[in-house]
């Protein structure tokens, strides 16, 4: 038994060698549908752009539906089960439970996702990512999803039989790490993800097969949403698990308070999966009770719990870096973080952008009288562009430029580049985010080929010729972020090929495991009354932008149903 | 007296426990989204 397990030199984690073979085939396939998925993209987005609108009615629709599967599904999906065997074998020290049924599901999700890209590409399924019924995908459509889905649904029972093997083997003691916990909280919200998706897509199957008759298209919304959007918030929880990861690794920091991190996660398990009712705002069929108790009340819980993952990330990072010496004025400890390290520049501006951009716009969204202000318009993939690739796939890309040493032992190439690669990709998404949801405050819709309605039969309408300008910053946004997601896997696929192997026992100079300072260390820090001012006055901007956001939200209503 | 200073607080054996986590985090929004979402459209009337 001991022979399977090797000792990372540069951070002391014992890793299991089959669980490190299944985390390298998920991490590398994840990237390779993050390629696909961004080439489908830069197509979406040099579309959008009015002037070049490169590409005719039904390849766009096909385009979109690739694009949002690859990215949204496969590449996230991918890389979270990579991860869920990382922060449950590696991170508690314990064999991965069941390796063999692990290529199983590895290769369920490969079959799936091939399957699914192969049949959009036919042109028999142009049903864009929420394939609603009644609009009719290739049967294998909802079969390749379904296939993909088993798959992940059995990693992530393989991520739940290896921490009870953990707690058996006794390989940790007390309670597992905060990082863990994350874990936990992602795949909890998969499985409710995944079964959700097989309540409707089974259905859906027999009835592109005609064994059903009708499937009811409220219901279907309903029911696809608790599986759609709840799959963003498996990403929303791995990634925050992430920012934890890199602020231990990077600085070394320690959570300002587990328990309050661990509530806040708990929070996420109960009530942030009830946030897909969002998408049913408009819908005539449901109450406004229903409505109202799930956005406005109970995924008000799931929100102030990112709110403290947005506090308590930044907090411990200042933390540690006052207790290094960095304790001068309110910010020395943010100047002097090593921005050139794409791992922490990565997952800092996954933080602001997902709090800033993505957060406060899914507030504004999920309250029932200002969701009928952008329902259904570009606003919707400007927010999650914020939440989904600022958020979380930045934060993965981050997290990657660290993995590469430590799982597959080679040394990160063309590190240059790699320094600016989260600024190019981060930006150009900023950007992406920024003037879809300006566009969408126009009411530019979200699923129209061309924002002059041509080839609609007679509908007219003109919207403000600004709309015209969001869309092509949009355009150049897209081409930013493409060439920020392109050198990501330009520089990990190198890297993996090219890059220098690294001995069993040799360690990386500098060091990528930042130590901990000692609890000494701690004491008498801080200034002006605050162990971490710096992450207050941040907090506080933070306030006073969302609640001006809001209520100029308020204000744009009251102009559009005037009261007289 | 000295088994209860060793017992772990409620709260903490919860969030110790990640199968009963499982069952929460699959109950609460099955019943508050799912289920009361269905029951809303099958209570909507037929149009006659």
């Amino acid at each position: 038994m001991a022979e399977q397990f090797r000792t990372c030199p540069d951070t002391g984690l014992k890793i299991h060698l089959p669980a490190q073979a299944l985390m390298k085939a998920n991490a590398v396939a994840a990237v390779v549908f993050l390629l696909i998925g961004g080439i489908y993209g830069l197509m979406v987005g040099l579309t959008r752009w009015p002037a070049v609108h490169l590409l005719p009615a039904d390849w766009f629709y096909l385009t979109l539906t690739a694009h949002g599967l690859n990215v949204l599904i496969f590449w996230m999906i991918f890389f979270e089960i990579a991860l869920l065997y990382f922060v449950s074998s590696v991170l508690l020290g314990c064999r991965l439970a069941t390796p063999k049924i692990g290529w199983v599901a590895f290769g369920l999700m490969v079959v799936g996702a091939l399957l699914n890209n192969y049949i959009v590409l036919t042109g028999t399924s142009s049903v864009m990512m929420t394939s609603y019924v009644p609009m009719e995908a290739h049967p294998l459509f909802y079969l390749s999803l379904i296939l993909f889905a088993v798959g992940a649904l059995i990693g992530c029972f393989i991520f739940f039989g290896t921490l009870v093997i953990a707690k058996a083997e006794k390989t940790y003691e007390g309670s597992v790490s905060l990082v863990t916990f994350g874990g936990i909280t992602a795949a909890i919200i998969a499985v409710f993800t995944i079964v959700s998706g097989a309540i409707i897509l089974i259905p859906t199957l027999l009835w592109s097969l005609g064994f059903i008759a009708d499937i009811d298209s409220l219901a279907y919304r309903l029911i696809w949403w608790g599986f759609g959007h709840s799959s963003q918030q498996i990403n929303v929880s791995a990634h925050i698990a992430v920012w934890y990861a890199i602020a231990a690794i990077v600085f070394g920091a320690k959570p300002m308070s587990e328990k309050v991190s661990r509530m806040a996660f708990l929070m996420y398990i109960l009530f942030l999966q009830i946030a897909s009712v969002h998408h049913l705002l408009a819908d005539p069929g449901m109450s406004s009770e229903f409505k109202m108790f799930n956005t406005s009340y109970a995924m008000y819980l799931a929100v102030m719990a990112s709110m403290v993952h947005g506090l308590t990330v930044p907090g411990s990072i200042e933390a540690a870096q006052r207790a290094k010496g960095f304790n001068s004025g309110l910010f020395e400890w943010l100047r002097r973080t090593p921005w050139g390290n794409p791992t922490f520049s990565g997952m800092f501006i996954s933080l602001v952008g997902f709090g800033f951009l993505g957060g406060i716009s899914g507030v504004v969204m999920g309250a029932e009288q200002i969701n009928v202000l952008m329902h259904n318009t570009l606003y919707v993939p400007g927010h999650f562009h914020a939440t989904v690739v600022i958020g979380s796939t930045l934060a993965f890309m981050a997290l990657t430029y660290w993995l590469v040493p430590v799982l597959f032992r080679r040394e990160i190439v063309m590190k240059g580049l790699a320094s600016w690669q989260p600024y190019l990709f981060g930006f150009g998404m900023t950007g992406v985010a920024l003037f879809l949801m300006g566009a969408g405050t126009l009411g530019v819709p979200r699923r129209h080929w061309d924002i002059t309605f041509s080839m609609t039969g007679g509908i007219v309408h003109e919207f403000p010729a600004a709309a015209n300008t969001l869309l092509a910053l949009n355009g150049l946004s897209v081409l930013l972020a493409v060439i920020g997601g392109a050198a990501f896997c330009v520089i990990i696929v190198a890297s993996l090929l090219f890059g220098r192997k690294l001995g069993d026992e040799e360690k990386l100079d500098p060091p990528i495991m930042a130590s901990q300072p000692a609890d000494a260390d701690y004491v008498g820090i801080g200034k002006f009354g605050s162990t971490v001012p710096g992450t207050l006055v941040l907090a506080l901007v933070f306030f006073v932008s969302f609640a001006l956001y809001y209520f100029i939200n308020w204000k744009y209503l009251a102009e559009t149903w005037g009261i007289s | 007296m000295a088994d209860d200073d060793e017992t772990p607080p409620l709260m903490q054996r919860i969030l110790d426990n990640p199968f009963i986590l499982l069952f929460l985090g699959v109950a609460v929004p099955a019943v508050l989204y799912l289920i009361w979402g269905i029951m809303e459209i099958i209570s909507i009337p037929v149009a006659g």
